[in-house]
């Protein structure tokens, strides 16, 4: 049984190590987006260190909308969704090994980034961690909750924008308690509580999200 | 006596039911919510702290409850719609996420109304009106979903994944807006917590149950309109079109 | 004695607002073809999308070896094959790793060898280490197939297998169908261009107008 999710897993990272271009663009977006907004406030550092550590969570929010407007839509085009549908296999694994090929692809690197954003930001070397850490218990929040909205948005008419209005509201509670681990870190009270918040959140997500996109994925498909 | 549910659940048959149902319910709003604005108007006296501005609240509570309560309704009517795979039950959803929507932002802007005189400004970010800003963005996510599909098989079910996974959510929501807003603001404006005269909480009840009424009667009078449009192949529609 | 192992029972499907078809009735045993045939949008891939389980019928129920596929969907899948409309293979793979991307996903292991014996009967025996994007639509195709071919399925489903393939391509699939049906193999399909199926038990199935029945018939397509 999760042999068939690394399998989807593997296939994806495959097939996004064939098409490099997407995958930077994406992580270009990031970095963009973060990149503008001193340009619109203004260059104090103290309002930078103020605004970084939500500027950096809204950023990796959009960017993950941005990938994951393609999640199924891809393999959906040329019939390979299909395909994996029809596999003896159940499809709540389908969903999750999307979801975590997803985080893998385009989670991880955020990681990498952000810290050379966070000094752009003005960010001390303790929030800068904690920042890193939020992203990495958040961003797989990001791509399961995503890979439902991804699901139910397939095939339709301006997709990518319906995602985004279906699924910046659920992302809410992971972007404040993530970007409150860091606020908590530069005020000096501690980020634990925060950041375990977030993994219980994560926890919830893991749990249902491929559930409700596998039967998305079904519905959207039929 | 048994009260045979399957018998009203048939769309046919509920059709008939609610339209007998709604003139009460429109009327009976009517004459509650006139009831009600004569006692918040009229007979409640004036605060003494917050002076006549407060009289918004007979309306802005009332629809802060509905928004929300209306949202657990369309959450219930999936979870059976996906579980029975019951029409009427998604007809449902469908015809109550407007109503939804708007006593939310009935709500968010009669909110504004009162924060003005009582905070001095338009728009706080208060736990309570950032969640139900979130709520009114999720109804309309939902009303965008189903406006985007057309296939009206893949709209209800869609429709009802998206409002039970928000269902989930909005506690969580609700919760973590709470956690921010203790982290950034303190507890710094908080609604002012002097007992309620027992005039204006009746005046309060009242106007909460126009909303219900109304939101019945909204409801069922769209729910006619889908049945309608949804089984008009079917002969008792054809039957009534022709009378 | 007469032991179908693939039968339908009043289907019906609706698309939106329109019945397609209602009250379909075949059933399929080892060795057999049946051919769906109608018009344009008469619901003959609906119907095949139907008996493969990715969308659910209005009315009735399909049955594999007795039982309902919706009660044993591990097993009816395990041994299913489906080509629809678009040939589900990736363009940024080679036609070989598109076959073990297809035989990992089903939980299968891929014989190697035979995979690209398999291909090479297809003619894409030079096409091996060329990503799918560069081959014609017709070589996709037969990717496809190569795809169908080793998931050593008994019951294939093919949404016009024909499109995209030149003479000899139609040729080669005419031979696969026997060779399938002979050993035992169902095989449910459509197609709108003659077939020489000469020998092979084949059923006919009109799809279209409200009554459906299956016409007792047998006469092969393209005599």
């Amino acid at each position: 049984m999760l042999r068939f999710t690394l399998t989807v897993i593997r296939r994806d990272l495959l097939l996004a190590a064939r098409r490099r271009g997407d995958w930077i663009t994406s992580q270009f977006f990031f970095v963009m987006v973060v990149s503008m907004f001193p340009l619109g406030i203004g260059a104090d550092p103290n309002i930078l260190r103020m605004i970084g550590p939500g500027v950096v969570w809204v950023a990796a929010l959009l960017a993950s909308l941005l990938s994951l407007s393609r999640l199924f839509a891809d393999d959906h085009r040329d019939g390979s969704l299909e395909q994996m549908l029809l596999s003896p296999e159940p499809t709540v694994l389908l969903t999750l090994g999307k979801a975590l090929a997803h985080w893998l692809i385009y989670g991880i690197p955020l990681l990498i980034i952000t810290p050379v954003l966070g000094i752009q930001f003005a960010l001390p070397g303790e929030a800068i961690l904690i920042l890193v850490v939020s992203l990495l218990i958040g961003t797989p929040i990001l791509s399961l909750l995503g890979s439902v909205g991804a699901a139910l948005t397939l095939g339709l008419r301006g997709g990518g924008v319906l995602l985004t209005l279906l699924i910046l509201p659920l992302y809410v509670p992971a972007l404040i308690f993530g970007a409150s681990a860091v606020d908590a870190t530069l005020a000096g009270t501690g980020a634990e509580a925060h950041l375990s918040l977030l993994a219980a959140f994560l926890v919830m997500c893991l749990l249902i999200s491929p559930w409700v996109a596998a039967a998305a994925l079904r519905v959207s498909v039929e | 006596m048994a009260f045979n549910l399957y018998y009203y659940a048939a769309p046919a048959t509920f059709y008939g039911l609610a339209g007998r149902l709604i003139p009460w319910f429109a009327w009976g709003s009517a004459v509650l919510a006139a009831i009600g604005l004569y006692i918040g108007f009229f007979v409640a006296p004036t605060d003494f702290q917050q002076g006549e501005a407060y009289r918004v609240i007979f309306i802005h509570v009332p629809a802060a409850w509905m928004g929300m309560f209306i949202y657990l309704v369309m959450a219930f009517w999936s979870a059976i719609g996906l579980a029975f795979k019951t029409r009427l039950s998604f007809m449902m959803a469908r015809a109550l996420a407007p109503t939804g929507a708007m006593f939310t932002f009935i709500s968010l802007w009669t909110g504004a109304l009162w924060g003005k005189p009582m905070w001095g400004t338009w728009w706080v970010w208060d736990a309570r009106l950032t969640s139900t800003l979130i709520l009114l963005f999720l109804y309309i996510g939902i009303l965008a979903l189903w406006a985007a599909i057309d296939d009206r098989n893949r709209g209800d079910k869609a429709g009802a994944l998206l409002t039970l996974i928000g269902a989930v959510n909005v506690p969580i929501i609700y919760f973590s807006v709470q956690w921010w807003n203790t982290l950034h603001q303190g507890a710094s404006i908080k609604p002012s917590g002097t007992s309620m005269d027992e005039i204006m909480l009746a005046g309060m009840l009242i106007m909460a149950a126009a909303a219900w009424f109304y939101a019945i009667a909204a409801a069922l009078t769209r729910v006619r309109t889908i049945i309608l449009e949804r089984e008009r192949h079917t002969d008792w529609v054809k039957r009534i079109l022709e009378q | 004695m007469y032991e179908p192992i693939l039968s339908v029972t009043d289907l019906a499907c609706a698309r939106g607002e329109r019945t397609l078809f209602r009250g379909i009735n075949f059933q399929v045993q080892a060795g057999e073809i049946l051919l769906v045939q109608g018009g344009n949008g008469q619901g003959k891939t609906s119907l095949l999308r139907l008996l493969t389980g990715l969308s659910t019928p209005l009315e009735g129920e399909i049955r594999w070896r007795g039982e309902r596929i919706q009660d044993c969907r591990e097993r009816y899948h395990a041994e299913m094959a489906y080509i629809g409309h678009v040939n589900g293979i990736k363009d940024d793979l080679t036609p070989m790793e598109n076959l073990r991307m297809a035989a990992g996903l089903a939980g299968r292991r891929l014989d190697e060898a035979r995979a690209e014996q398999t291909l090479g009967r297809l003619g894409l025996a030079l096409c091996l280490d060329l990503p799918a994007r560069v081959l014609s639509f017709g070589q996709r195709r037969r990717v496809a197939l190569a795809g169908v071919l080793t998931a050593g399925a008994l019951l294939w489903i093919l949404d016009e297998p024909l499109t995209g393939l030149d003479v000899h391509g139609v040729a080669l699939l005419e031979s696969l169908l026997h060779e399938h049906t002979e050993q035992g193999g169902l095989v449910v399909m459509t197609t709108h261009q003659p077939l020489s199926l000469a020998g092979a038990c084949i059923r006919p199935l009109r799809v279209g107008d409200t009554d459906v029945t299956p016409t007792s018939e047998l006469t092969p397509q393209g005599q």
